[in-house]
């Protein structure tokens, strides 16, 4: 680390952003050293991305100044910002499967376009930084964690000074998280400064020199996090503390078997999809199994095969005992199953729709207070939504809104709501707190080992490992379309689910041996 | 001047969104008439007002505007699935050639099932014809909006091929047209003007209306057009959804053909329709793609074709100007519905000064 005196390298000074009436910035300062790693933390919706979209210029302050080096700029454009020395490295990637990762890399940069010397850029960073990667490979066959190698790369060839990182622990198992912050100390130690967004407490505390944390759009404290426990850190960004979950006993090996996935295999749809291998599985009555994995490894066609969105074989699943694999989705909610997808917006619920609208999406064949006969019932609707406003603490502007007005989080905790009211005998939930704040995100757990304990199966897939070892019985991973032997999370350790990911657990087919030798 | 996009859709904007259309078509239209040396406001009061001040003429829109809302309503419902039916008028003229196939091979027969085989064969000639786009789409991923399209071309030469070659009206003088059909070959009136497909049609609208927004079929259709990925998660089958947008819009233009030809133009001939099939979606995102505004977007858009034979009688302004008018209303339509989800934003931030 260089200075912490000195001028800083960027200064925002009383910065309000309005939308309409809500305030999303409300005179936020903030204050970046040159070669610190800087911490923003805040609860989903607290305004975070709001303030970072307008360092980078993609959005203008209402009100209220940014410094650049002691001097006054206003960046009117990302072109402008990264023309000053700021990269971002997004939280969704922006990469053209199709095109080798030199080619994405051209795409973004300024002045002619000369592919070799590109190349030659590549391999120097990529080989100087440690962020191996080859300029000539797919980026349609690459892991997550390639992937924002890549953007990473592409920022670091512009010089920046400073670096802004969205959540980017979020896609990347835990080896590959330690990897990124040797990287991002070494950055630190050359003078560049990093913005580093994120809700995971820990790391935190392990990389970063400062930490502003924002809550509803006010900055309300700036601490050094290493002197800060998660607990005080979450109290600050919760404003109250988090209720803890309630411990509950192991329900391993109690209950009849509800779920039963027996040799599921399905084949890939489309180039860059992920084929599901063989998978077995049991969840039974009472238990929460989850399935851990990086993002990318089958995790979304495995629950499409589930919810029955692709159909399989009949016998390749069963519920209570009876095959349903060649049934809908439907019929499968019919059979008391419910499913909550990852993709809240626009797979869980219609954007434009109204929340009461939404309550027929996954209810309109069974439940008798929403539709008779193929009619719809608005006032059953609306009461229903209601419940679930109530029940899961859903926080809106106005009495029915569509959905897409809703924060993430709030808007999962009515998909979450929606599929639990009817006390599903099987409930199917990926990603279930993913991009959702603390307070949120431990309601949503307590209601899963709720429905847990009431005797209902639940089978969570989960890229969060905090997450899993909280709810989860036994533990399985998935891998390029394969899983692992599910075993009691008690058993368990990091260390082990890190090398699953990494696909310590594959049966031999030729898989690409500088994924598994990285993590290894 | 810049567009910023809305938190919310703007429910009132949608509502008003046609009004403003059609304030500014009117303004457009005064300004083309002035363009020519006519005055304006006696040229528009020709076209919009006069033909609603006499019964007779009323009743002419009633008649007129009962194929546009018959085939806008259907659309409506199409396209509020994303589903792009743009050849209502080859299904038009499918439905056309097969009920008109009924007084053509049987001139004689003029028992009451006459007219509801003819009814049922319209439709049925529409249903096939918007098949083929429909299959087409879900088998090959084939865009309807083209196939759909060509389709139109195929079936008015097939219907021009008929009345010139095997269904000319042997005693007809060698004109292109089929025998006219016989009086219990053609629909009853209930006034002086209106003859019983326009109530046919004001049914239809309603009855759709009902449906779209009242039962799980409808909410089925909105929801595949809103968000596919959100319809299979709710078990619609989206083929499913294509095929029956696609044979409901169909059959209703189908149905419309069998209409005009057994009432205002009582027998085959090259031209069945002044390209009903077309105007009719300029129908459907009028009414807002709901049927029951189609009624009302239907009744305007015969206003269109009326008050322009009127404006060529009255002041020798060409007939084309109808079509000029319809364009330039969905023109406005479409450029207005940005402000659903867009507002227009006049100062920039007083902060974007580098």
């Amino acid at each position: 680390m260089t200075s912490t005196h000195g001028t800083p390298l960027l200064e925002a000074r009383n910065i309000v952003k309005t939308f309409g009436s809500l305030r999303a910035n409300d005179d936020v300062t903030l204050t970046i050293m040159p070669g610190e790693i800087h911490a923003f933390l805040g609860e989903n919706g607290a305004g975070k991305s709001t303030l970072v979209k307008m360092i980078y210029g993609a959005l203008q302050p209402t009100s209220g100044q940014f410094f650049w080096k002691g001097r006054q700029v206003t960046p009117a454009s990302p072109s402008v910002a990264r023309h000053l020395g700021i990269g971002m490295v997004f939280q969704h990637f922006s990469l053209f499967d199709s095109l080798t990762v030199a080619e994405n890399i051209a795409l973004a940069m300024p002045g002619p376009y000369d592919l070799p010397a590109l190349s030659g850029r590549i391999a120097k960073v990529s080989a100087s930084y440690g962020l191996p990667i080859s300029p000539t490979a797919l980026v349609g066959d690459l892991s997550v964690g390639e992937r924002q190698r890549i953007e990473i790369i592409r920022c670091l060839l512009q010089e920046p000074q400073l670096l802004i990182m969205d959540e980017p622990t979020s896609v990347l198992t835990p080896q590959e998280a330690d990897q990124l912050f040797v990287v991002l100390k070494r950055l630190a130690s050359e003078g560049c400064s990093v913005l580093y967004i994120s809700h995971r407490l820990e790391e935190v505390k392990a990389l970063c020199d400062t930490a502003t944390i924002l809550r509803h759009g006010k900055v309300v404290a700036e601490v050094d996090p290493r002197r800060e426990t998660a607990a005080s850190l979450a109290r600050l960004m919760v404003g109250g503390d988090i209720h803890a979950i309630k411990a509950r006993a192991s329900a391993v090996g109690l209950g009849k078997p509800r779920l039963e996935l027996r040799h599921l295999s399905l084949p890939a749809d489309g180039a860059f999809a992920v084929p599901l291998i063989d998978i077995n599985l049991t969840v039974n009555a009472g238990e929460i199994v989850a399935i851990a994995g990086v993002a990318g490894n089958g995790q979304g066609e495995f629950f499409d095969a589930v919810s029955g969105e692709r159909t399989v074989a009949p016998d390749m699943l069963c519920l209570d005992g009876v095959g349903l694999g060649g049934r809908s989705i439907t019929f499968r909610r019919k059979s008391g199953a419910a499913f909550v997808p990852e993709e809240r917006l626009g797979h869980g619920a219609v954007p434009s729709m109204t929340l009461s609208q939404n309550m027929y999406l996954s209810r309109h064949a069974v439940d008798p207070a929403l539709v008779s006969s193929g009619v719809l019932n608005p006032e059953g609707a609306r009461a229903a939504a209601e419940r679930i406003i109530k029940g899961f603490d859903v926080r809106k502007g106005k009495p029915d809104p569509e959905a897409r007005a809703l924060s993430g989080g709030n808007l999962q905790k009515y998909v979450v709501g929606r599929e639990m009211e009817l006390q599903p005998k099987l409930l199917v939930i990926n990603q279930p707190t993913w991009g959702v704040d603390a307070g949120a995100a431990a309601s949503i757990r307590q209601a899963l080992i709720d429905l847990a304990q009431g005797g209902s199966a639940v089978l969570v897939i989960s890229q969060d490992l905090d997450e899993i070892f909280e709810i989860a019985d036994r533990i399985a991973v998935i891998s390029r379309g394969q899983l692992s032997e599910p075993r009691p999370a008690s058993e368990m350790t990091r260390e082990e689910i890190g090398l699953l990911m990494a696909g310590a657990h594959e049966r031999a087919q030729g898989g690409s041996p500088g994924e598994t030798s990285h993590a290894a | 001047m810049r567009l910023e996009k809305r938190a919310e859709r703007s429910s009132t904007m949608a509502l008003a969104s046609p009004f403003i259309a059609i304030a500014l078509t009117i303004v457009t239209a005064g300004l083309i008439f002035a363009l020519r040396g006519n005055s304006p406001l006696q040229a528009l009061y020709v076209y919009f007002i006069e033909p609603l001040t006499a019964i007779w003429s009323v009743e002419q829109l009633l008649v007129k505007a009962s194929p546009l809302i018959l085939i806008g309503a259907g659309l409506a419902v199409a396209y509020r699935a994303n589903v792009w039916n743009i050849g209502a008028e080859g299904q038009l003229t499918a439905g056309a050639i097969l009920a008109g196939a009924v007084p053509v091979f049987l001139p004689q027969w003029q028992s009451p099932l006459t007219l509801a085989a003819m009814m049922v064969l319209g439709i049925a000639g529409g249903m096939a014809w918007a098949a083929i786009p429909a299959f087409l789409r879900n088998r090959f991923s084939a865009n309807e909006i083209l196939t759909s399209l060509m389709l139109v071309y195929v079936s008015q030469l097939l219907l021009d091929y008929l009345v010139r070659g095997p269904w000319r009206d042997p005693q007809g003088f060698n004109f292109p047209k089929s025998v006219t059909f016989a009086e219990g070959q053609l629909l009853p009136y209930v006034t002086s003007g209106i003859h019983a497909g326009v109530l046919v049609t004001f049914v239809v609208a309603l009855v759709l209306g009902y449906i779209v927004s009242r039962t799980v079929k409808g909410y089925e259709i909105t929801v595949t057009g809103l968000s596919p990925r959100a319809a299979r998660f709710s078990g619609f089958s989206q083929s499913r959804t294509i095929l029956f947008c696609m044979m409901l819009s169909g059959g209703l233009a189908g149905l419309a053909g069998a209409f005009e030809i057994s009432s205002v133009v009582g027998q085959l001939q090259p031209q069945v329709s002044p390209g009903y099939g077309f105007a009719a979606i300029i129908v459907a995102f009028l009414g807002r793609l709901n049927p029951v505004g189609a009624i009302i977007a239907g009744l305007l858009l015969a206003l269109s074709y009326i008050g322009g034979e009127a404006v060529q009688t009255a002041l020798q302004i060409p007939d084309k100007i109808t079509r000029v008018i319809q364009g330039i209303l969905l023109f406005y339509i479409l450029a207005c519905d940005t402000l659903i989800n867009y507002r227009i934003v006049f100062s920039v931030p007083a902060l974007a000064r580098a």
